[in-house]
């Protein structure tokens, strides 16, 4: 925003301040993400990556701080601004948070359906397809969200987050609870939707693995603010004594554990 | 003395927050009715639910309200040789009195308690988020349905309970007490007055809103997994019935006083 030179940041956050009771979960997050650009954010589990994006995507309301999306301030819009950003955006939740009450298709066709009022049968084709996008074949759209494994619930959900082709995607730990090779093929689908459709991603893991093979760019979250951002490949040259644990995974070292709830 | 006055306003103003949340919730779901899109779908399926569903159990409970309402008269009333208002007492009883609450009571339990299972399920699961980033509002989608089809439902099922709970008590006074027929059916007319079944349908209505927001507002705000889904639903069934039974008597008093 300093210039012309300077192309203006997709997502925009600044100073953003979340609690929960005496809990300070975020304090005073500064992130930047440029198109097109895939973002994962790394940190051990509590440290707030589920709540920082879901900051971004509205779905809480932080205390103190600005998300501006393409320029734009999205705290404190009103309801349809609100709803209005939101078809901008894609989640893929991690427990895939499916609709058990609906069929499998249903549930990809949904935003088209319910949000953007499409007709059931040209929803349904498109279901179709994008269902075969993430390798399920037709025959999956008519089961009901329980009856498939997890790995493929994670797909469905996928699906349904990409289906009304949105500009700006996330996804929380999409490769956790899966078997290593179950997780290399949601990876790999995050990986062409991202290049395929030219979307801005952001995503929280700790599964480094994963990290490294979707992230264009590693951001670390540790005690409510960015410790460390770079590059992927940055990730294993950095002297950041933090990072460098939460990568290697060591009991020992700067991050202390809360094995206490506090 | 300064502490034990401490926890007594503490309690209080925890009340008046948590009466301004419920009503705030209220006022929201029914706002967005306001404004398309609708879900005429969601509306009706919950019609069918709430209404259709609730048929045997209510229908059951008003048949034996009716059988033991006049079983219980004429025992009593026959210390002072008033068994002839036996018919009377039934129906007025019935459509004014039991058919409302004991039908509210009923779907407090079976429909109030579903839904903030439901709902409470689809919370702890993220789907109700899943909603918000499907660009449907979870309110519009889920609320709204559940308070029209506990709003409008209601007082139709009051209508056949009042109808079976009647012709429970003409079952008994027939068959078990040997009225005659035709004197107990002009019985039961002739004191009956529309404001008596109208007054009775109108606390249908309110009670069918009392459970189903309920029921919504536990569920929407419940956390923490199973037991909270679980307390949840405890919640909504416990404090619908209180709110039924409360509101009785101030709509009794606003009707026939």
């Amino acid at each position: 925003m300093s210039g012309a030179s300077a192309p203006v940041p997709k997502i925009a956050v600044k100073g953003l301040e979340k609690s929960f009771g005496e809990k300070r979960v975020l304090d005073g997050v500064m992130i930047d993400v440029a198109a097109g650009e895939s973002l994962v954010i790394i940190g051990g589990s509590g440290t707030g990556k589920s709540v920082l994006i879901k900051c971004i995507l509205g779905l809480m309301r932080p205390e103190a701080g600005s998300i501006r999306i393409d320029g734009e301030e999205s705290i404190g819009i009103g309801r349809t601004a609100r709803e209005t950003l939101m078809r901008r955006f894609g989640m893929l939740f991690q427990g895939s948070a499916l609709f058990d009450s609906l069929r499998v298709w249903e549930n990809v066709a949904f935003g088209l359906i319910q949000g953007r009022g499409m007709a059931r049968q040209q929803a349904h084709e498109i279901a179709l397809t994008k269902l075969a996008a993430v390798g399920l074949g037709p025959e999956i759209g008519d089961l009901s969200p329980s009856e498939l494994s997890g790995g493929m619930q994670k797909r469905v959900a996928l699906a349904r987050a990409v289906a009304a082709e949105p500009e700006i995607l996330f996804f929380d730990e999409p490769t956790t609870g899966l078997d290593p090779i179950m997780a290399d093929v949601i990876n790999r689908l995050i990986v062409d939707l991202v290049r395929g459709l030219g979307v801005t991603a952001i995503s929280i893991t700790h599964d480094m693995t994963s990290a490294r093979k979707i992230a264009d760019r590693i951001a670390m979250l540790h005690k409510g603010g960015i410790i460390w951002q770079g590059a992927t490949a940055e990730i294993d040259k950095t002297d950041n004594p933090f990072v460098d644990q939460f990568v290697h995974g060591r009991a020992e070292g700067p991050i202390e554990m809360e094995v206490r709830a506090a | 003395m300064i502490a034990f006055l401490a926890s007594i306003g503490a309690a209080f103003l925890a009340f008046l927050a948590a009466a301004g949340r419920l009503a705030m919730f209220a006022g929201q779901a029914l706002g967005t009715g306001l404004t398309p899109p609708y879900y005429p779908r969601m509306i009706l399926r919950q019609i069918v639910y709430v209404g259709y569903f609730s048929l045997p159990v209510v229908g059951l409970t008003a048949l034996f309200t009716g059988m033991v309402l006049a079983l219980q008269s004429y025992t009593g009333f026959a210390r002072f040789n008033a068994e002839g208002a036996i018919a009377t007492v039934v129906v007025l009883s019935v459509t004014r009195e039991l058919g409302p609450v004991i039908a509210g009571l009923m779907v407090a339990g079976r429909v109030g308690a579903a839904m903030a299972a439901e709902i409470g399920t689809m919370r702890v699961t993220d789907q109700i988020d899943a909603l918000s980033t499907l660009s449907t509002d979870p309110l519009r989608y889920l609320v709204l349905p559940r308070l029209l089809a506990g709003l409008l439902t209601l007082p139709a099922l009051v209508f056949v309970a009042d109808i079976i709970g009647v012709f429970g008590g003409f079952l008994v006074g027939t068959y078990k007490l040997n009225f005659n027929p035709a004197t107990f059916l002009t019985q039961t007319e002739q004191y009956l007055a529309t404001m008596d079944v109208v007054s009775g349908l109108v606390k249908a209505a309110v009670f069918g809103f009392i459970v189903a927001l309920m029921g919504c507002y536990q569920g929407y705000y419940s956390q923490g997994g199973a037991e909270g889904v679980g307390q949840a639903t405890t919640h909504a069934v416990v404090s619908a019935s209180i709110l039924i039974l409360l509101s009785d008597y101030f709509l009794t008093q606003a009707f026939f006083t």
